[in-house]
């Protein structure tokens, strides 16, 4: 049962991920109508790339954040029974996260910092967008320590016995993500900062894409946790099946810990500034990050298959018929695994550098991460919600046809919006374009699948909120006397586990050196040269 | 099940690795001075042919177009893009083809490809550089080796920019 403290501050996280990824997504619309052909040329293209950062900033950091520390504080408090240590501090976090937010979102509202997410070194915005990206990720931090100190206290009372699957998984997220956080923290810290408060007035792009890199593929890793730990710990018990290996779960969530970093400069592959070498090492670890993803697949797809077979089901494929399809649960585990098979096929091709000359940097990666992160991975946030909110409302959340139409009309709008992004992508067209000249004969053939997209776009609006009006008709709905909160309980009991699995010092120091050894290099060496500092380029010319 | 299509992933991947490599050396270069001497002074750049007879292109991005213009290439010849910014990052990739680079100032950037068949290709500047970057495209115009060695012949450097 969670604390009335602790639910006011997980509604808290969840409110204010879910009202910052509406805004974020109503742009996303706006933005691919503008570029549309229905859209005359935008006579201010700042304005499209003012919502592109705010966009981007809001999906990549400030939602999947908040999603992970809501989620992260319900599991200490759900799977280890104990009541949450540091509710004050996490409150604390929690104001630095919307501070930050505030801070970095007022200068790109005026326009002062359209600079993207991503950052784009030597170009420099208003100082208080990075400040503000600097606040928020020093909040997470705290979540970081609160979730390392909660797990310790448990395991202090309960020498010996295996952490709960769920917390030993959440714990791995905050790691990962406290390692993940720090390429882009000293980029902003060390290089980009001291020139946007004007001490210095020359920055190594080079070397800030290299930090960048750093923290710009594992970010996807800590997006996924959430999903992940909901594919383990919530799907089985949810559909009524088991979890066929608690064991596999565990070693899935170390290898994203250990593999997660020292693969980003597989986003450099094209760039000057990095040897092909290097190049070489960081595609071969790519290929090794996706061992815990197929891992995860095959462990899910048994644990699915219990519940189908328990249901009744019989013979080869008889048990995906028995499976309660009409659960909003499976339906949104069923749409992930489509969709993180499509999107994780594309992203072996642009592992294979080869294969990646022909779409880098083209709407096919717009496509790419949309259908990974907002297809396979937000739609378990939608799910992660409706398996908590009565634990957070006390309340019924009764609008199942409801949700089975969210999840279905987000589904389709992430398949139209994606699918035919990586198709004009092979074609070459390119990213981050506030207009096209459709009129141009190269161009004029691939008009109408940008328009396809915002139509897209339209179906995963008007699914946003459905979400929204399902979650706040939770919050009107009748009181209810909760059952206890329950995750997956695996085929075996967990009685033993070994120390490597139920402890993170071997893997965090893996995660260290190989992050060490592969970024380590590259760094020294780029520091080491001389003359590879620019210019910085102001992003606004007054 | 997994790890045999890792497996096989991995395989079909070595086996083309060999074949081909991203961009490898780092050289580095000062942006501020790039008009002023070396090799991307304005009358150095575009398509010059080197006296193994491959063609090497140079090009400079800034915000927002690139120079020059309009690439001149040959069919069935080595071409060795070696390109930079002046400012910000910029990159291009040439559609239909594998030819894809980021330019880092600072830092030169090189490609080798070959051009199959004549034609012309559009050029786009393909990484975030400003409110200008919607703008900045340019030109690629593939030609029959003959027909490139005709425009070419005696110039030291060629493009189509009219």
């Amino acid at each position: 049962m969670l604390s009335n403290g602790s639910r006011r501050l997980i509604l808290a996280h969840f409110w204010l991920a879910f009202a910052a990824f509406l805004l974020a997504l109503v742009l996303g619309e706006w933005q691919m109508y503008i570029r549309s052909p229905l859209h005359d040329w935008i006579s201010n293209p700042e304005l499209y790339y003012r919502a592109v950062t705010a966009h981007g900033s809001a999906m990549a950091y400030v939602f999947p954040l908040l999603v992970a520390m809501g989620f992260g504080y319900a599991i200490a408090e759900l799977a280890l029974k104990q009541p949450l240590i540091g509710l004050r501090w996490a409150w604390a976090s929690f104001g630095l996260v919307v501070l930050g937010t505030v801070t970095a979102m007022a200068p790109v509202s005026m326009g002062l910092a359209s600079v993207l997410y991503t950052f784009y070194p030597p170009m420099i915005g208003n100082a208080f967008f990075y400040i503000g990206i600097v606040l928020v990720v020093v909040g997470s931090w705290i979540w970081v320590a609160l979730m390392g100190i909660n797990l310790n206290a448990w395991k202090k009372a309960h020498s010996g016995e295996p952490v709960p699957l769920p917390m030993f998984a959440n714990v791995a997220g905050a790691y990962l993500w406290a390692w993940t956080s720090v390429g882009a923290a000293m980029e902003i810290l060390f290089q980009i900062l001291p020139v946007a408060l004007g001490f210095k007035s020359t920055i190594d792009a080079g070397l800030a894409r290299v930090f960048f890199s750093w923290t710009l593929h594992a970010i996807v890793y800590f997006w996924l946790m959430p999903t992940y730990i909901a594919f383990y710990v919530l799907v089985p018990r949810a559909i009524g099946g088991r979890l066929y290996s608690d064991a596999m779960a565990r070693i899935s969530f170390v290898l994203f810990l250990v593999f997660s970093m020292p693969i980003g400069m597989h986003h450099l592959f094209q760039d000057p500034q990095v040897g092909s070498g290097m190049k070489f090492m960081h595609a071969v670890f790519t290929a090794m990050v996706s061992v815990p993803t197929l891992l995860t697949i095959f462990t899910i797809c048994a644990s699915v298959e219990i519940a189908g077979r328990l249901r009744g089901g019989k013979g080869a494929l008889g048990w995906i018929a028995a499976l309660p399809w009409k659960n909003p649960m499976m339906l949104a585990v069923a749409f992930s695994f489509v969709m993180l098979g499509f999107g994780g096929a594309g992203g072996l091709i642009n592992m294979s550098y080869q294969l990646d000359f022909v779409i880098h940097n083209t709407q096919w990666v717009t496509g790419h991460f949309h259908l990974i992160f907002g297809g396979a991975i937000v739609i378990m946030y939608f799910a992660i919600a409706y398996d908590l909110w009565p634990h957070l409302t006390g309340r019924a959340l009764e609008s199942v046809r409801l949700m089975r139409a969210q999840l279905w009309l987000w589904f389709i709008g992430m398949l139209v919006v994606t699918f035919p992004w990586h198709f004009v992508g092979i074609l070459g067209m390119p990213r981050r374009m506030a207009y096209f000249d459709y009129s141009h004969p190269a161009l004029a053939p691939q008009a109408i699948y940008v328009t396809v997209t915002f139509v897209g776009g339209l179906l995963l609006v008007a699914s946003a909120v459905l979400f929204i009006l399902v979650l706040v008709r939770g919050h009107l709905a009748n009181r209810i006397t909760l059952p206890e909160f329950r995750f997956s309980t695996p085929v075996h009991a967990t009685t033993r586990v070994p120390v490597a699995l139920n402890s993170f010092a071997l893997w965090i120091a893996l995660m260290i050196g190989l992050t060490v050894v592969n970024y380590g290099f590259p760094i020294a060496q780029l520091m080491a040269l001389p003359q590879t500092s620019v210019p910085a380029v102001p992003s606004v010319v007054k | 099940m997994g790890i045999v299509a890792l497996l096989v992933g991995m395989m079909a991947y070595m086996s083309l690795h060999w074949a081909s490599m991203p961009p490898s050396r780092i050289e580095t270069i000062d942006p501020a001075t790039l008009h002023i001497a070396g090799e991307f002074v304005e009358a150095n750049l575009g398509s010059g042919v080197e006296p193994n007879g491959s063609v090497t292109v140079r090009v400079v991005g800034n915000r927002y177009s690139f120079t020059p213009q309009c690439l001149l290439v040959p069919t069935d010849t080595p071409v060795t893009f070696r390109a930079t910014s002046a400012d910000v990052v910029h990159g291009f990739n040439i559609a239909k083809t594998n030819v894809n680079v980021m330019l880092v100032p600072g830092y030169i950037a090189t490609f080798k490809t070959k051009f199959k068949e004549p034609a012309d290709l559009e050029m786009p500047c393909h990484e975030f550089c400003g409110v200008g970057h919607a703008t900045m495209w340019a030109h690629v115009k593939v030609v029959d080796k003959a027909e490139f060695e005709k425009q070419a012949g005696g110039k030291r450097r060629v493009s189509c920019v009219k």
